[in-house]
């Protein structure tokens, strides 16, 4: 089964790299975009076919390595 | 006195350090390749040096905390063994949940390479006994994610159990950190983290040897 699995700085937390983002769209002649921020996108297969098993170990994953969960959220979903 | 340093793929600094270390105590350090699972017998002071371990993928020091030496590291800071953290070193140790809060991406997103002025906060630990609280000294700092982090319960809690260890001086901020926290410790005073190089501050080649007391203080505790 493929996860897909999206990880993005808490909201209370400064996010420069938005920030910048934010700069440049805006030097870009975009107008009215803010608020920008920025994250990571992880996917990987999993040999589980069992669905409830497959969100289980990525939550896990999450929590032990792919999110610092200090500073971190993450969210995931489980296809097919 | 014991010590042992920590390497992991990517590290760069365990030489600077290793020579800071035998200068400052006339004792080498043993190094210790991250794939073992057990220090030396006897080790007195755990160090993980600065670089870049694991290239800085995923999050600076998130790959190299997981890693199986660390297990040995906890269990060591957990029956009171010394643990020194610099640079990547720290960011391991918050990272391994030894060490509260995060070092997150420089307030001004370039990596930031200076000398900065380095203020001691709390005199009382294993690696500033030497010093006095308010000595200002120059220290290097090679980091793109030194801004430290931590949320406000987390941060206060540092800074009225004295656990600030090192602050950079004022309109010496290289990154952004918060309360301008430079190095911190855990509860139990045994575990310290800190973003500059203090190991490259100790002889004349350095430009100083302003941090070398630094490295003396291990003299008075560690090797007691």
């Amino acid at each position: 089964m493929k996860a897909t699995i999206r990880i993005m700085l808490k909201s209370g937390v400064l996010d420069p790299q938005g920030k910048a983002i934010e700069h440049a769209l805006a030097a870009l002649g975009f107008a009215g975009a803010g608020d920008v921020r920025q994250g990571k996108l992880i996917t990987l297969e999993l040999d589980e076919t069992d669905r409830d098993r497959a969100a289980e170990m990525v939550r896990e994953m999450c929590e032990k390595l792919l999110a610092n969960t200090v500073i971190e959220d993450y969210e995931f979903e489980i296809g097919a | 006195m014991k010590s042992a340093i920590i390497e992991f793929p990517g590290i760069n600094r365990e030489n600077d350090m290793a020579r800071a270390l035998r200068l400052a105590t006339g004792h080498a350090p043993e190094p210790v390749w991250h794939t073992g699972t057990q220090l030396p017998a006897g080790t007195d002071l755990v160090v993980i040096p600065g670089g870049f371990s694991y290239g800085d993928y995923l999050r600076c020091g998130a790959i190299a905390a997981r890693s199986p030496i660390m297990e040995a590291v906890r269990a060591a800071a957990a029956r009171g063994v010394k643990v020194l953290g610099v640079c990547n070193g720290f960011q391991i140790l918050t990272e391994a949940g030894l060490l509260p809060g995060a070092l997150m991406r420089n307030a001004g997103l370039r990596f930031v390479c200076e000398t900065v002025r380095l203020r001691v906060e709390n005199d009382s630990t294993f690696f500033t006994n030497r010093l006095k609280k308010g000595d200002v000294l120059p220290c290097p700092v090679a980091h793109h994610d030194g801004n430290y982090f931590a949320d406000d319960e987390t941060l206060k809690r540092l800074e009225g159990e004295g656990r600030v260890v090192f602050r950079y001086a004022k309109g010496s901020n290289p990154n952004g950190s918060m309360a301008d926290i430079a190095g911190i410790m855990n509860e139990g005073g045994n575990v310290i983290g800190m973003m500059p190089h203090p190991e490259d501050r100790v002889e004349e080649l350095h430009g100083g040897s302003e941090c070398l007391p630094l490295f003396e203080s291990l003299l008075e505790e560690v090797m007691a």
